[in-house]
């Protein structure tokens, strides 16, 4: 599976990661290799075969709704880059 | 001998006896790492202070009598993606940097309850992606036994402070063998429990329905008695399982007379160094000498679990990696203009090339088109290949197999080639896929001095039996005393 530099650049804004064109390069050739080596998978016939998301969990476990505090907001806030009052501040999203 | 040299059960049995004070141990943990760390970079960081004011508390508590803990006052080192509240936590990653977290990890809490001094964080490949610590974006960790060489990885760190003697124990995380790996290059003991043994709370995310933490120790008895304060339910991890705790050091050194082993055929088909696989084909030996029958078994599907860990795993963690978006801690791309570019730079500058390349495959793995043939056909074959280990696992009481195909590399030699790589783990993680325990221990040197570690598999929420497998070959073949020359 070769991957062109154009599915490189549509996967890396699905990831949103703004890849140098070199790193466009590289990648489409070490993702490449990497496609081709997964590839062995169809070999297999997994027509009737269930999936497996987690190996180990057989039901679900749901625990008692308890209220219990949360992170204060200047907690949950500490780490912030850029803050006011008790809100993320980010760029602009509408002009 | 140094007081760095006793093993954990030694020093709690000292610290019981008031022969020696935690203060005392930890400043010799200190001390030592000023020594040898320079060396090893072991630590990413070490938290001098909290780790003496635990200390001195840990003493007190002492002098006041009553029952203690067997980690009472015992230092210890935590991988960096455990969350520690107040204590800087990266996961070897510049998105991280300078995050503080509001929290301790589940785990991180039980060791501090037991009465633990926590004498820092250890390095690791960047958000545990890799096998050679050397993604890490702080610098790699260097092999105790061969310092030009790779400690393994990803929690390289943890095996290296553990087998320097900084440590007397250590926690790591295992997806798909960060820490057997490890533990088999620096010649320590090393337990992946299995899946949902130990809470996931607060342990920095790569492959969710991989991951699980677990302890690095010089002794399996040390490596057991951290496994007692870490196995617990965890309400505030929904995918941690409420089975029963066993006493791990109840049956230590039962032996294995009357015990099968199964040795899986298909990891023994080629690629293996081979003095790794003398070595462990000795261990088989010495078990039936031991009074245990050798049990050929076959996993069919082996070859194509590391073609379905590589889809997985790259998935599950770029939806995990999604949230470093410089939005609400960590780093933030300075001079962008607006939001979009906002994330996509911070990702941009934040992440090294390993990330980022998993980030990209699971991306793909993920999208529209690929979905069918890559995400949902990898966990059909996940099935085939715990299906396997069903049927391998119902004869006998566990598989003895190599945990790396070959000893401690050289740094700089893998890291550009990401396939070489990812076959370090081609032992260790079809055991994740599984769910199932894991267990690295010392099992000789090769000719040049590097370790060998010999992996053992076992049945669900089996740690008990693996662990009494892996003392008996340790009473009769004390590999782990052999320190490295620092």
């Amino acid at each position: 599976m070769k991957l062109t530099l154009e599915q490189v650049r549509h996967v890396a804004h699905l990831a949103r990661l703004a890849l140098t064109p070199e790193e466009e390069v590289r990648a489409a050739s070490k993702l490449s290799a990497i496609l081709d080596a997964v590839d062995t998978l169809r070999e297999l016939d997994t027509t009737d075969v269930p999936p497996t998301s987690h190996a180990v969990l057989v039901e679900a476990l749901l625990r008692e709704d308890v209220v219990k505090p949360g992170l204060p907001p200047e907690v949950a806030l500490a780490n912030a880059p850029a803050k006011a009052d008790t809100s993320f501040v980010v760029p602009k999203v509408i002009e | 001998m140094s007081l760095t040299d006793l093993t954990l059960q030694e020093l709690s049995t000292k610290l019981a006896a008031r022969e020696v004070s935690a203060v005392e141990a930890t400043r010799a943990c200190l001390d030592r790492i000023r020594a040898v760390d320079g060396q090893v970079h072991a630590f990413l960081r070490v938290d001098e202070q909290g780790a003496l004011a635990a200390a001195a508390a840990s003493d007190s508590r002492r002098g006041a009598g009553g029952a203690l803990s067997q980690l009472e006052g015992v230092p210890l080192a935590l991988k960096d993606n455990l969350l520690t509240e107040g204590l800087e936590t990266t996961c070897a990653s510049r998105i991280l940097g300078g995050f503080i977290p509001p929290y301790d990890a589940t785990v991180v809490r039980l060791l501090k309850d037991a009465g633990a001094v926590l004498l820092g964080k250890t390095n690791q490949d960047e958000f545990a992606m890799g096998s050679s610590n050397e993604t890490s974006a702080f610098g790699p960790c260097h092999n105790p036994y061969a310092l030009d060489r790779a400690p393994g990885g990803s929690s390289g760190g943890s095996a290296a402070a553990v087998a320097a003697r900084e440590a007397f124990g250590a926690l790591g995380t295992d997806t798909g063998g960060s820490i057997r790996q490890p533990a088999a290059l620096c010649n320590v003991v090393g337990l992946k429990p299995t899946y949902g043994r130990v809470s996931r709370f607060g342990v920095i995310a790569f492959a969710s329905s991989l991951d699980q933490v677990g302890p690095l120790g010089r002794t399996v008895a040390d490596v057991a008695a951290l496994l007692q304060f870490i196995a617990r339910h965890d309400a505030q991890d929904a995918t941690s399982v409420p089975a029963t705790v066993p006493d791990y050091s109840a049956e230590l050194e039962a032996g294995v007379a009357g015990m099968r082993l199964g040795l899986p055929r298909e990891y023994f088909a080629g690629g293996m160094d081979p003095e790794v696989e003398q070595a462990v084909r000795d261990a088989a030996r010495a078990y039936e000498q031991m009074g245990a029958t050798l049990v050929e078994v076959s996993l069919p599907h082996t070859r194509y679990a590391l073609a379905a860990y590589y889809l997985i795993a790259p998935a599950e963690a770029s939806s995990n990696l999604a949230r470093y978006d410089g939005v609400r801690y960590g780093l933030r791309a300075k001079g962008v203009r607006g939001l979009e570019e906002l994330y996509s730079r911070t990702r941009e500058e934040g992440f090294g090339p390993e990330v980022k390349r998993r980030i990209m495959l699971g991306t793909y793995a993920l999208s529209a088109g690929y979905y069918d043939a890559y995400y949902l056909k990898a966990q059909k074959v996940r099935t085939l290949i715990r299906r396997d280990f069903e049927q391998a696992l119902a004869g006998v009481d566990a598989l003895l197999t190599p945990t790396s195909p070959v000893p401690a590399f050289r740094l700089g030699e893998k890291v550009d080639d990401p396939l070489a790589m990812y076959l370090m783990d081609v032992f260790t993680l079809p055991c994740n896929l599984a769910g199932l325990p894991g267990l690295s221990l010392p099992g000789g040197f090769t000719r040049a001095g590097l370790p060998v570690g010999l992996q053992l598999l076992g049945r669900p929420f089996d740690e008990a039996r693996l662990l009494r497998v892996a003392r008996a070959f340790e009473r009769e073949h004390p590999f782990h005393a052999r320190a490295p020359q620092l």
